[in-house]
């Protein structure tokens, strides 16, 4: 189904706050990642805010969908989303990377409500979720697992440990999202340790492929639909991204990956959101 | 005083070093700029591999260079260098025991805000189990530049712990650094206070705190965790009572190490500082410090509880 155009303009704001979130949590940090955070706003509120069923009152229900942040850096558009869904106060936000929070650098699931897995150790999310995928079949419960990882972290063999695996159990309840924003720490991905081409590498494994533009929701949506009705193999959706997507200065600049912006450009980031 | 971080130190030993020493390869996983081999690959790209966010791939690889008479320094942060990668470490570099330094960063819980999946609070343990390893933890600048140069005379595996955040300098230019040998940086006789790395200096801090009661304090510096040196620490073992200080888990690092040796040759009452057999957590280095009792109140206290028994 195609989404309304109110549904639209919903996640729009929505993401919008989001991205606002981002920039004042880490500003208010004074660390953090911002870059590969606002890269995945989009993805993650079309999952949270469209797609997948969760009960922030309940965030443990046995039925819900999973998302487990392999690339756990990004953990600040976690938290956002996860505020805006009602997971925990939105106060708890400024919170983030603070002695004793249940914010924090890496996402936790034991310390905050609404986050399915641990990471923070790149290239171990997806085998995470494979295990949830197969103890859902197991089970015979339909829900759906989701899982993101970054383009750089491809770069670890585990993903590709996992890959074979989910392909190999026919995880067909299991959806990855690639966040292709081309950047990693030291550079673009294809300088550093090229993963290219990613598509043709997750075919080769036995995944169904889908391309979309990341910051594009009905495009985002219209895959999440498509790798439902994909039977017998795991879906990659390959979303195209922009790092730093949102905040002019930080967009495509590979050195907002790890650094908070000072006040005075958390201001003017606001400014444009 | 001034403060630096050891991974900068580290960084610039390694540039240059490397216009010494050709034989000088360098590998690093993603994170050049953070470990600072950034330095280095500037001035030697075409001896400088950036193997991507793939660290046990770099440590086999690091072996395989090793192999062709290559000396290679492979540096990531120390969880991943040391957990990530342990297997590699274990059966590629020590046990052929080949000439690959692991030059580790953001080890222990001044990582900070990154929280506790960054936070190495066993790679000591890990490191120092494995036979054919040479565990180097230096305590600032002076002591890292010296250590990167000893690591490269030692033929075999050698671990360098470094880390993120800036610390005081202690040492000056005329300072030894023997491998193997701890070095006695202040007498005493009622108590001595053995550590490593960034807890040397709260160590040298407990011991005036210690002073002002009348207590007279012994204080060691143990940058090498393996070999330990046993002969200083039976020296110090002679004051009766002694307390360890790392920044790890007091499982499996100095203070096992120390205790191992005691244990065997001459047992005294002994307490261990360090983390408690808990993960961290983030926050800022000064704040964990504090939370996770490693400060030098914390090493004077457990001082003054041993002598009071
Ligand atoms: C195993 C492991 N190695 C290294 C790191 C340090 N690190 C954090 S983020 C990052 C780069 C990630 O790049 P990418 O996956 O492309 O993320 P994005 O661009 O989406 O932020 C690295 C090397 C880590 N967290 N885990
Ligand atoms: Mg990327």
């Amino acid at each position: 189904m195609p989404l309304s155009k109110e549904k639209l303009e919903e996640l729009t704001m929505t993401a919008r706050k989001v991205r606002r979130h981002i920039i004042e949590m880490t500003a208010e940090a004074g660390s953090g990642h911002p870059g590969g955070s606002l890269s995945a706003a989009d993805i993650l509120v079309a999952l949270y805010f469209h797609e997948m069923k969760v009960d922030p009152k309940n965030p443990h229900w046995p039925e819900r969908d999973r998302f487990v942040l392999s690339k756990g850096h990004a953990a600040p558009v976690l938290y956002a989303v996860l505020a805006e869904k009602g997971f925990f106060p939105k106060e708890e936000l400024k919170t983030l990377r603070k002695i004793n929070s249940i914010l924090q650098g890496h996402p936790d699931m034991k310390k905050t409500p609404g986050v399915d897995m641990t990471t923070g150790s790149l290239g171990q999310g997806l085998s995470a979720a494979n295990g949830m995928a197969l103890a859902g079949k197991l089970d015979g419960k339909d829900y759906r697992v989701y899982v993101l990882l970054g383009d750089g972290e491809l770069e670890e063999g585990q993903v590709w440990e996992a890959a074979m695996a989910a392909a190999h159990y026919k995880l067909d309840n299991l959806t990855a999202f690639v966040d292709y924003n081309g950047l990693q720490i030291d550079g673009p991905i294809v300088e550093v340790m090229s993963p290219e081409v990613i598509q043709e590498k997750f075919r080769a494994f036995g995944w169904h492929v889908i391309d979309v533009n990341g910051h594009d929701f009905e495009d985002i949506v219209r895959a999440i639909e498509e790798a439902k009705e994909t039977k017998g193999k795991p879906t990659v959706i390959v979303a195209r991204t922009v790092k730093g997507k949102g905040v002019p200065f930080m967009e495509n600049q590979v050195d907002w990956h790890g650094k908070a912006p000072s006040r005075e450009q958390a201001e003017e980031a606001l400014k444009g959101l | 005083m001034p403060k630096t971080a050891t991974r900068d130190a580290y960084g610039k030993a390694l540039a240059e070093l490397g216009e010494e020493i050709k034989d000088i390869v360098v590998l690093d996983a993603d994170l050049s700029k953070s470990t600072k081999t950034s330095v280095f690959a500037k001035k030697f790209p075409e001896r400088f591999f950036n193997m991507g966010i793939a660290e046990q791939n770099l440590m086999a690889t690091a072996a395989g260079l090793a192999t062709c008479g290559k000396i290679p320094f492979a540096s990531t942060f120390a969880v991943f260098a040391t957990g990530r990668a342990f297997d590699q470490v274990r059966n590629s570099i020590c046990y052929p025991k080949l000439n690959v330094k692991i030059a580790a960063t953001h080890a222990g819980i001044t990582v900070g805000e990154d929280g506790a999946t960054h936070q190495s609070i066993e790679d000591l343990a890990l490191m120092r189990a494995l036979p054919n390893m040479t565990v180097i933890c230096p305590a600032d600048e002076v002591e890292t530049r010296k250590a990167v140069r000893a690591a490269v005379e030692i033929k075999g595996p050698v671990y360098l712990r470094l880390g993120r955040h800036p610390v005081e300098t202690i040492f000056d230019e005329s300072y030894e650094f023997v491998p193997g040998k701890g070095v006695i940086l202040r007498e005493g006789k009622d108590v001595a206070l053995i550590a490593t790395g960034v807890m040397v200096a709260e160590a040298l801090r407990a011991a005036e705190l210690l002073a002002k009661d009348g207590i007279e304090a012994m204080v060691v510096n143990i940058h090498t965790i393996k070999p330990i040196d046993e002969e200083i620490i039976l020296k110090a073992a002679e004051c009766g009572a002694i307390v360890t200080a790392e920044e790890h888990s007091i499982i499996g690092g100095l203070g096992s190490a120390v205790a191992e040796v005691l244990v065997e040759k001459k047992p005294v009452p002994m307490k261990r500082i360090g983390v408690r057999d808990v993960f961290g957590q983030s926050g800022k280095p000064e704040e964990l410090m504090k939370e996770y009792g490693l400060t030098a109140d914390d090493i004077a206290g457990a001082a003054k509880s041993l002598l009071k028994r």
